[in-house]
């Protein structure tokens, strides 16, 4: 139960406990002044998505726990909800009692079925201890959770169609706007957040939005927990204040020899070793907490081709530019590996990934591209230099 | 005399944020005020929610579209209608974003330009087969954007196999996926506009294709047959069951006497299959060049609408009868309209139970082929098994209803095809014909005779209008003008989903000569209250049972008028392409304004039908012999087919 030293420094419901003494406003100015930004990778600030929900009129609200962990590479929820579930649930009961819901719901990804007996063994005690249900901890607050499981697509982790899912329709992002804080789950305002950054919203209203500010960089607050694996010495979950240089990352990780890191899972970019100075911060390489370290021996044409498959595969297959785009790209790495490919229908491809990442729908066929686009551009030698099947030497 | 309009909110799955064509205001203190926005350097004030697509089309300047169609709601899917918004790292569908901010637009920047022929070239090499051997050549909407945008060769390949097989199991909608660009439309059209729901989309990424249930064929889902998908298709992924060929062969045939039917509808639309504006009727010209075609008969489906109304209104005042005077609960009202057959099969798939309130009198179509390969043939001495009957309807689901198992009253196939108007116009511009320069000619007797109360047929609240123009006159023994000027029923009209209307009996005449094996008197229907209703679209048609299922202010009805397609025939399955509000509204008013055109216009007075009554269906409406020949029964299909 030490896999995150701050969380496990937390007192329990000290978080809520202050929560429930105080305004609705006083919270939400608290999150605000934290500057706590949406830790699942995009990165929006919390505190404007609570107010927002807050300053909505309408006859219910939801408070959204997206535990839809999809992100290759990813597995820090995981691990919060096995060790911290509770700190969760208080992050829950505080954003509920700050925008004024009665229902929340743990979007809880298919692949973690396992997890929902011990899940609903803390709902259960919480209830008892009077800390979700009617009346909270004897104040009028009235809240509770109930889980929600997905059926396993990547795509229900984007929180418009994590609601369409919800509803109990085929996982597809909606159009936005209008944005789900002000038109979300039955049409009602709804606050989707990160597992991880709710379980910070808790940690915040213990420590004060000061102690938060103390740790990461000034656009990028607070401490992120990390998930790393890939050709390292000690894979696993670490906590790391946010503007950590990849460099000193590596270093703590066992991963000095590197040639690349890939930042934020198969939709984040390929940062090359000569770039390891960047910092990981939202004003430089943003990440919901994937680090997929790559040594020395690996073929960066291959990392690029096993992220196309996965989104290939993951597609919700709405929008055109992401159903076929990432075909496309996939189909065009083939031919690289080939020797088939000519640098004029690289460009094509290129172009091809730069209308995918402002014509497409939503946040995966936006991001999809990246991994292929920045491999293209750090590794082009690598990845050009192949030659013609018929020209190699027959093993 | 009182009418009342209902409104009722849709009830389609679509969420609250994408319903209508507008986007929901994101904050209701903007309701009603204007923003200032810049398009191509075009200062444009617009409302407050307007989207991006309007208020460019306002401002006069075009955004391509193919997910977009004025009748369903947003999608949002297809990226074509993409533009750049200062300020914003991606680009904006404008179809899906409403202005809620002064906003400075750019619609056709490098980017934009290179985004969407991206699109183009990305849907193109999955889009299989080739412009000239495809029905849509011409009137595609893929195809005319690949000619806007310059395509001139396929930059991400092209598909030189089908990937997958055409579905030609249905009566009447042909499914050919190779065709689909997924843009939705028939799946918004079958869910949201229909509330029929035989298409979805399936699988994902470029899995991604529009199914059915379990992958069935269309004939063996809920498919009600409405083609309303086929019509809102932008490519040819979604056609009509074609037997142009079966009917060129027939023609061509000496020994075959070919008839065809003309129904009102076909007859105010097929101009734009020439290229002219939705609203002009071209009844007379069509009748000369479908005798160039080689029909030996032209008649006018009027005829048997005009049959159809005395066969349904007696059965309605048979029900009333039964209800009011034996006072028995088994009269099954209020009574439903029968001669759309898309809302036939939409009844006896979803509401099965209510199948008794359907009328059993058959539609004006099929009608018309019992009563040729009856009456006709016999008048002319003409073997019925030489005759061929074809009718010229705006409708996919007639290609099914003539097929019917028990649509062979006559002793062979009442009605042999089906035509849609737009096949009928590529039958005229195969044999060459020159619709626009034929001169007029009357329809060929004995059928002749028709009058405006069958014309409005064609639009929704038209058989409604034909039945109380009618029933007025043959109940109350007074003139229908007395009560409506110009015998405009004037409540039933228009094109709100659902319509109801109260007419009193004040007084009552003596029965005419035509009930009076039916009825002695009318006195036991003074100072009643008709009470009807009218519904189009079967998502309003559902309302409206619903209501009656509930007890509502429906179920107190006595006739309700059901169409399966929003506007009625004239926005049916069959139509031209494409389809719209204000295309439908223009096809009403060739409608009205032929209804008027006629020296008759009340179906009771139609002279050819009071003789059919004299010489052939001698013991009246309702009888014997026209409850053998102009009357059905009806199958209980429900939701679940092996």
């Amino acid at each position: 139960m030490n896999s995150i030293p701050t969380f496990s420094s937390m007192k329990a419901e000290a978080g809520l406990n202050k929560a429930l003494g105080m305004p609705r406003p006083d919270i939400l100015a608290e999150i605000s002044a934290s500057g706590l930004k949406g830790r699942g990778g995009a990165g929006f600030p919390t505190g404007v998505k609570w107010n927002f929900a807050a300053s909505a009129k309408a006859d219910r609200k939801y408070i959204i726990c997206n535990a839809d962990e999809g992100e290759p590479g990813t597995f820090k929820d995981r691990v919060i909800l096995q060790e911290y579930a509770d700190l969760v649930f208080e992050g829950m009961t505080i954003a509920a009692k700050a925008v004024g819901a009665k229902e929340g719901i743990l979007f809880l990804r298919g692949e973690y079925t396992y997890l929902r007996p011990h899940l609903e063994a803390v709902l259960a005690r919480r209830r008892e201890q009077k800390l979700l249900g009617k009346e909270i901890l004897g104040t009028n607050l009235e809240f509770d959770i109930r889980i929600f499981l997905g059926a396993g697509a990547y795509i229900c982790g984007e929180e418009t169609a994590l609601i369409e899912c919800l509803e109990g329709f085929r996982g597809e992002p909606r159009n936005r706007p209008p944005f789900p804080v002000n038109t979300g789950f039955l049409d009602r305002p709804s606050v989707v957040n990160n597992v991880e950054t709710l379980a910070w919203a808790a940690c915040i209203l213990q420590e004060g939005a000061d102690w938060f500010k103390s740790k990461g960089t000034e656009k990028s607050t607070g401490i992120k927990i990390f998930s790393v694996s890939g050709d390292c010495a000690a894979p696993g979950v670490y906590e790391f204040p946010l503007g950590i240089t990849i460099k000193e990352l590596l270093r703590k990780v066992g991963g000095e020899n590197a040639r690349a890191v890939q930042i934020g899972g198969a939709s984040g970019q390929c940062v090359p070793a000569s770039e390891f100075h960047r910092t990981i911060a939202f004003e430089d390489v943003p990440t919901g907490g994937s680090v997929i370290v790559f040594g020395p021996q690996r073929d960066m044409l291959k990392v690029a081709k096993n992220f196309m498959e996965f989104f290939v595969e993951e597609s919700c297959g709405q929008c055109t530019p992401c159903r076929y785009g990432n075909v496309v790209l996939l189909q065009g790495i083939e031919k690289l590996e080939a020797g088939e490919c000519s640098m004029a229908y690289l460009k094509e491809l290129t172009a091809l990934g730069e209308t995918m990442q402002i014509a497409s729908k939503c946040g995966l066929g936006q991001s999809s591209p990246s991994a292929f686009l920045s491999i293209v551009k750090h590794f082009g030698d690598e990845i050009l230099g192949r030659a013609p099947q018929a020209y190699r030497r027959q093993p | 005399m009182s009418d009342q309009t209902i409104r009722m909110d849709q009830t389609s799955r679509a969420p609250v944020s994408q319903k209508g064509h507008q986007v929901p205001l994101t904050s209701p203190e903007g309701i009603g005020a204007q923003v200032s926005i810049t398009i191509d350097g075009r200062a444009v004030k617009v409302p407050f929610g307007t989207t991006i697509l309007e208020a460019a089309r306002t401002a006069g300047i075009r955004i391509p579209t193919l997910c977009q169609h004025d009748d369903l709601c947003i999608a949002g899917v297809c990226r074509i209608c993409v533009v750049e918004v200062e300020g914003m790292r991606t680009l904006q569908a404008a179809c899906a974003y409403p202005i809620t901010s002064p906003l400075t637009i750019k619609t056709h920047t490098r980017k934009v330009r290179q985004a969407r022929r991206h699109i183009l070239d990305l849907m193109l090499a999955n889009h299989y087969g080739e412009c000239y051997s495809c029905w849509r050549n011409q009137n595609c909407e893929l195809q005319s954007l690949a000619d806007e945008y310059g395509v001139d060769f396929f930059r991400f390949g092209h598909p030189d196999k089908p990937m997958f097989p055409k579905d030609e199991s249905s009566y009447s909608v042909v499914r050919d996926m190779n065709k689909c660009i997924l843009c939705r439309r028939c799946v918004r059209t079958c869910i949201d506009l229909q509330e029929v729901g035989v298409l979805e989309a399936a699988n994902r990424g470029d899995q991604t294709k529009i199914a059915t249930f379990m992958d069935k064929p269309l004939s063996e889902v809920v498919c009600i047959n409405c083609g309303q998908c086929i019509n809102r298709c932008p490519t040819s992924a979604l056609a009509a069951m074609d037997p142009t060929d079966e009917v060129w062969t027939d023609i061509d045939d000496p020994k075959k006497h070919v008839i065809i039917q003309t129904a009102p509808s076909p007859r105010a639309a097929i101009a734009e299959c020439f290229g002219l504006p939705a609203g002009t009727a071209l009844t007379y010209q069509l009748n000369t060049a479908l005798k160039h075609c080689g029909f030996d008969r032209v008649f006018d489906t009027n005829f048997t609408a005009d049959l159809t109304i005395l066969e349904e209104g007696t059965e309605l005042l048979l029900r009333l009868h039964t209800a009011l005077v034996e006072k028995r609960l088994d009269a099954a009202l209020p009574q439903f309209t029968s001669c759309s057959p898309g809302w036939v099969k939409y009844l006896e798939h979803f509401y099965p139970e209510m199948i008794p309130h359907l009328s059993s009198a058959k539609s004006p179509q099929q009608m018309f082929g019992a009563v040729i390969k009856t009456y006709y043939a016999k008048l002319h001495g003409i073997d019925p098994a030489d005759i061929v009957t074809v009718a010229l309807m705006p409708c996919s689901a007639k290609k099914f209803e003539c097929n019917r198992p028990e649509m062979c009253d006559s002793g062979f196939k009442d009605v042999d095809y089906g035509l849609t108007t737009r096949e009928l116009a590529a039958m005229i511009k195969e044999a060459g014909i020159d619709l626009l320069s034929m001169g007029p000619s009357e329809f060929d007797s004995p059928f002749g005779g028709a009058t405006g109360s069958g014309v409005v047929f064609g639009s929704t609240g038209g058989v409604m209008e034909a039945a109380i123009r009618s029933v007025v006159e043959l109940v109350c023994g007074i003139k229908v003008e007395n009560l409506f000027d110009h015998a405009r029923v004037v409540p039933v009209r228009g094109f709100e989903g659902v319509r109801y209307a109260e007419i009193p009996i004040k007084a009552v005449g003596p029965v005419p000569d035509l009930l009076k094996g039916h009825f002695k008197d009318w006195a036991w229907l003074k100072g009643a209250t008709l009470k009807v209703g009218v519904a189009h679209g079967t998502a309003n048609a559902k309302m409206v049972l619903e209501d009656i299922r509930a007890g509502g202010r429906f179920s107190e009805c006595h006739f309700i008028e059901f169409m399966a397609c929003p506007g009625g025939c004239i926005g049916g399955g069959g139509q031209p392409i494409p389809t719209s509000p204000k295309i439908r509204t223009a096809r009403a008013q060739a409608i009205y304004k032929e209804d008027e055109s006629y020296a008759v216009r009340k179906s009771h007075e139609n002279p050819d039908v009071l003789k059919i009554y004299n010489e052939f269906l001698t013991d009246g409406p309702c009888g014997h012999i026209s409850h053998k020949l102009l009357h059905t029964g009806y199958t209980a299909r429900g939701k679940y087919i092996l």
